[in-house]
């Protein structure tokens, strides 16, 4: 009757919600807005699904509901609020695992229901119901260990075992599958060993399938398992017959397929390769490190000031480095007194800088960075040769000029930053230890560059004290 | 056979709606400027908290007795809304940030 009409339209409205909250987060200036559509969207389709007459069979049980609501509503804001901008990956990850570990379980106390006899379950039912458990299973294991990771509790060959390892795994999969269509044709005759086995798998092929990825592939990782907790929603929607679990998570994956791809492209591999490739754990090319007689040319904190503030152009290459010394402020600050003397000053940020997919640019807007001055690759290409200064600041995968040159280079064909044709480059860095993916810089031997050695913070801090002198 | 085609059949709608939702998300969704990358993916990530539903669903279709069941969905429940208002929010915290200013 009208309540069955209200609660579809209900969920036709929450479906219009995201849609609508998702294309305008794709324009920085209506991005906030398409959030809070978003998020609205969400509340309506959760009162909808509460108040749903089709799904009433029993006492409703509406405590467990509000309780649930408010535990899971109040840590996850105030969680929300606290986390700092640079643990950003990490949040994200957890977050996705949460969504995952919730297919997971509503997938497994659905084959407890049958098994315990509620009601006949059909061939296409148990097979979502397996799928749910894989995929689910994947983004809930696979998140938390890509959090660890982050958070460097996890190394990159934790459970990885030499050579076979992605053998291993190829061979996990197989059983899963094998595993999931017994059950699928067997249904309830299955022994509910099998199942609990499969549980088991799956959550463990998480966890080894995301281990071996290298480090510097984290951005990939994150965005794919984004949308597999996308693709695990959608086909929980598919056990309770639920189109708008099916709308919301068929969105999710398909965001998140498009930003995977984006990151290999920008990355020049394919997604097989990222995830088989240990791209963070081959030896690199020993041979352009070889090649000795070569000079790095250090410049002192004043010469680089002098340098900077009498340009007409700099531009600031920023990479992990600065996010992990949090200097995304001095380095604000340093902007602002050399546009103060006219310089003009832009960021380049390379796609796959940070830790995950657009990391730099929300830490500089942290900052107070506005973000027009953010340029993306190929802007940043066009503009370096122009350019007087370039100062890069704890990146260095992205503008290595291997890329381009070596084709013995483990990154060969990446897309870099061409920093080399601007008329100087300030390296800033620590030490001349090699960069996360352990591969040698030619750049820092380029006659135009020159070295900076120090703590990120720490070196920019000084500059900054320099440049306040000269103005 | 003849029950896998008959699901289909069944299910067609289903099937129409699934295509033209991942044909309408890789459109919405494929020009986003790098800048909102990371905001783009938790606002999405959030949204995957959709799965909220089936545990609200699972919690609403069980007995009053049937504790097992009523703890998962309360599990489910808390997992859901943790993804959905952790992403909303700290999407929400991200864009605050990013305001366009003369230069």
């Amino acid at each position: 009757m009208y309540i069955e009409f209200y609660i579809n339209l209900s969920y036709l409205i929450g479906s219009l919600a995201f849609v609508w909250g998702l294309r305008l987060l794709s324009t920085p200036d209506t991005a906030r807005r398409g959030n809070l559509i978003a998020s609205f969207g969400m509340g309506v389709a959760i009162l909808a699904a509460m108040l749903d007459p089709a799904y009433k069979v029993g006492p409703n049980n509406y405590g467990w509901i509000i309780a649930g609501l408010g535990v899971g509503g109040v840590v996850g804001t105030v969680w929300a609020k606290r986390v700092a901008m640079t643990s950003m990956p990490q949040m994200v990850s957890i977050l996705n695992g949460f969504g995952g570990a919730c297919a997971v379980v509503l997938a497994a106390v659905e084959f407890y229901h049958m098994y315990r006899g509620d009601r006949p379950y059909g061939t296409a039912e148990i097979a979502t119901l397996a799928f749910a458990l894989l995929i689910g299973g994947i983004a809930f294991t696979g998140s938390f260990v890509a959090f660890g990771k982050l958070e460097g509790w996890i190394r990159d060959n934790f459970l990885v075992i030499p050579k076979v390892h992605h053998l291993f795994n190829m061979s996990l999969l197989v059983a899963i599958v094998v595993f999931s269509t017994i059950a699928t044709i067997q249904g309830i005759a299955a022994p509910p060993w099998m199942v609990i086995l499969l549980v088991v798998l799956t959550l463990y092929y998480g966890v080894s399938f995301v281990t071996p990825i290298g480090g510097a592939d984290m951005p990939v990782v994150i965005s794919l398992l984004n949308s597999f907790s996308g693709i695990s929603a959608a086909s929980a929607g598919l056990i309770y017959n639920n189109q708008f679990m099916l709308v919301g998570g068929i969105l999710v994956g398909a965001s998140g397929t498009i930003l995977t791809l984006m990151m290999c492209n920008a990355m020049n591999r394919s997604l097989l390769n990222v995830l088989i490739g240990g791209f963070g754990t081959s030896g690199g090319s020993a041979a352009a490190a070889a090649k000795g007689d070569q000079v790095i040319r250090e410049v002192s904190l004043n010469d680089a000031a002098i340098m900077m503030y009498y340009s007409s152009s700099v531009v600031i290459v920023p990479g992990y480095g600065l996010a992990v010394a949090q200097a995304q402020k001095v380095c604000k600050e340093i902007d602002d007194l050399l546009s103060a003397n006219g310089v003009d000053v832009t960021y380049a940020i390379h796609p796959v800088a940070g830790r995950m997919p657009g990391h730099m640019n929300v830490l500089l807007a942290e900052a107070d960075v506005p973000y027009p001055k953010l340029l993306d690759l190929d802007d940043a290409n066009n503009a370096l040769p122009n350019t007087d200064v370039v100062l890069i600041v704890g990146a260095n995968d992205v503008v290595n000029p291997a890329a381009e040159t070596d084709p013995g280079s483990p990154i060969y064909g990446m897309p870099v930053l061409q920093v080399w044709k601007a008329k100087q480059v300030i390296v800033m860095k620590r030490s001349m230890r090699s960069g996360y993916a352990g591969i040698e810089n030619p750049l820092f031997f380029y006659p135009n560059n020159r070295m900076l050695f120090g703590d990120a913070k720490d070196t920019l801090t000084k500059l900054s004290v320099e440049l306040k002198q000269m103005g | 056979m003849e029950n896998t085609i008959q699901t289909i059949n069944e299910n067609f709608l289903f099937i129409y709606l699934l295509i033209f939702t991942i044909i309408l998300g890789f459109e919405v969704i494929s020009k986003v400027p790098t800048v909102l990358h990371t905001p783009l993916m938790s606002g999405a990530n959030a949204v995957s908290g959709v799965v909220i539903l089936g545990a609200i669903l699972l919690i609403r279709q069980s007995q009053g007795d049937d504790y097992i069941s009523l703890v998962i969905g309360f599990v489910g429940v808390v997992l859901g809304m943790l993804n959905a208002v952790g992403g909303f929010v700290v999407t929400d915290r991200m864009l605050e940030m990013f305001k366009k200013k003369k230069k």
